[in-house]
């Protein structure tokens, strides 16, 4: 199982982001994170404590669940339907600069439904993208605006990434599936 | 799945799929606003067994939990600025009400529409056909404009079972008869959930009608799966024979009912039904079994005071208690809703 980005490499990737969302917004005024459930939501947390620490700011992070607004909810016929958990943005996110963090970037549906969700929560000036990976694949015209690390995948494969908060540990590897 | 279904249930690889997969609440999360207990059920293998909603009886705990923890989820969705979601777009639900219901309809409907469903209420006037006839009449054509999910109140016992075995829709009993009321006892344990993180180790005290109602029946079966303790009190005309048998503790003196408990549910006197039959008059209910301050007093001091609605003051509450602050009759007024789309929610998976 190939170890593709390791504890050390990914505290760097994510400073670095950081300082890429501080330089590309020209500061942190109106700037706000949204971490996408579940390991978007780590990664939303580190980042903008990271943020806080560059500008010595105060910036909000929310927790977006977007399981009501999934594009697949009702088409698939058997099995239960999927867990929905709290979302919490407690803030308006009314003319605010919104930095969506998620995991990994793939097809881009759940950035899709993430956007949906966003926009029912009021009107942002804008709303960028962070991911730790991106693995290509999209099926909607969708680009991140932060990305840790592209890596090319055949569709089978499977991208992890594993969270100290989450996995106890830091870490993303590139898997075949298992055979069974 | 959006396409190839997901290979493992831990696949964080980016698609919608990571959403469903059974993790485990993250450690990182922020407290949660107002003390909402942890999802236990994010650890067990998630989904009702359940086609349709006819009773608390045929639940599992774990099913109720599931319900109770995606109702968390949906109260946000309530206290947005857009109070909507599309996850029931293009589905349709049919209110179908037998019986006269402000209440339990208009919570119905607002949770189907903040869904986004189609919805449609018909009231019914049960008035001259034999019921059984009506019912599966009705049943027949609504089934033929093939409605996704049927919520139905009706005043027999057992009648969304049988629509059940006639529809292909998912049935949600809205109340049969004196046999169940499943969405009012699970907006109770939300309700109580809330305010004292569990329900298991409660002693919970239910006071009023326990022969005719269905309210009760469905919070006693609730109530002891997730292992409250509970306490009823009537009248003795009013204690159904063998209650026992449901687990919980009958007495007539109310009194040892309310004594250190920490939750006191009152049930409707249903006047209309009881004038003149089971106790002498109104004023004597009051009287030996009525909430009043003094007898709430008997109660813990957190106790919270319940009541399904539409409440008869002065006949089994007084009204210093019912807008009291120990009174949480609005909240699970407004806690129905969010209830009432978990379960929407849930049952609408696998619809074909």
């Amino acid at each position: 199982m190939p170890l593709v980005i390791d504890a050390l490499r990914m505290s760097r990737t994510l400073a670095r982001i950081a300082h890429e969302i501080v330089e590309r917004n020209r500061g942190v005024e109106d700037l706000a994170f949204v971490g996408i459930r579940t390991r978007g939501v780590p990664l939303a947390q580190r980042l903008a404590a990271t943020v806080n620490e560059i500008a010595g700011a105060e910036v909000p992070v929310g927790i977006l669940d977007i399981t009501l607004y999934r594009d697949d909810l009702m088409r698939h016929t058997v099995g239960p339907q999927p867990l929905v958990r709290l979302t919490d943005i407690p803030f308006s996110i009314d003319d605010r600069r919104i930095i969506l963090v998620d995991d990994v970037l793939f097809t881009g549906r759940t950035i899709r439904s993430a956007l949906d969700a966003l926009i029912d929560f009021g009107r942002p000036r804008t709303i960028q993208l962070a991911v730790m990976v991106d693995r290509g694949h999209r099926e909607l015209p969708i680009k991140a605006d932060y990305v840790g690390k592209n890596l090319p995948t055949s569709r089978r494969e499977i991208v992890n990434v594993r969270l100290q908060e989450i996995d106890g540990i830091d870490e993303v590897t590139l898997e075949e599936p298992s055979h069974d | 799945m959006i396409e190839a279904p997901s290979p493992s249930p831990t696949s964080t690889s980016g698609q919608l799929a990571q959403a469903s997969a059974p993790q485990g609440t993250p450690a990182s999360s922020p407290a949660p606003v107002s003390g909402p207990p942890p999802q236990a059920s994010a650890q067990g293998a998630p989904g009702l067994r359940v086609r349709h909603l006819l009773g608390i009886e045929e639940l599992s705990p774990e099913e109720i939990v599931l319900i109770l923890d995606t109702a968390e989820a949906m109260k946000e969705v309530g206290s947005r600025t857009v109070k909507k979601v599309p996850a029931l777009r293009g589905r349709t639900v049919v209110n179908l009400f037998f019986e006269p219901s402000t209440r339990t309809r208009t919570s119905f409907e607002i949770a189907e529409k903040r869904l986004s469903a189609d919805t449609l209420s018909i009231a019914v006037a049960t008035s001259s056909v034999t019921k059984g006839e009506t019912l599966v009449d009705t049943a027949l054509n609504l089934e033929a404009m093939s409605p996704d999910m049927i919520v139905m109140r009706h005043a027999s016992s057992g009648a969304a079972h049988l629509l059940s075995q006639i529809c292909r829709a998912r049935i949600i009993n809205a109340g049969d008869g004196m046999h169940e009321h499943p969405t009012q006892a699970l907006l109770d344990a939300f309700t109580i959930r809330r305010h004292k993180q569990r329900i298991a180790g409660l002693k919970v005290a239910i006071i009023g009608d326990l022969l005719h109602s269905r309210v009760f029946r469905s919070n006693v079966h609730l109530l002891r799966k997730l292992g409250a303790d509970v306490w009823v009190s009537a009248p003795r005309t009013l204690i159904p024979p063998g209650i026992e048998r449901l687990g919980v503790t009958a007495t007539t003196r109310v009194e040892d009912a309310i004594a250190d408990a920490d939750v006191v549910m009152m049930l409707r006197i249903q006047m209309e039904r009881m004038q003149g039959h089971f106790f002498p008059s109104l004023r004597e209910y009051f009287t030996l079994y009525g909430l009043t301050k003094e007898r709430l007093a008997l109660a813990r001091p957190d106790a919270i005071v319940m009541h399904p609605g539409p409440m008869n003051r002065g006949v089994e509450i007084a009204s210093d208690v019912a807008d009291g602050p120990a009174s949480v009759i609005l909240e699970q007024v407004s806690n129905g809703v969010a209830v009432r789309m978990a379960v929407l929610y849930l049952l609408a998976g696998g619809l074909d």
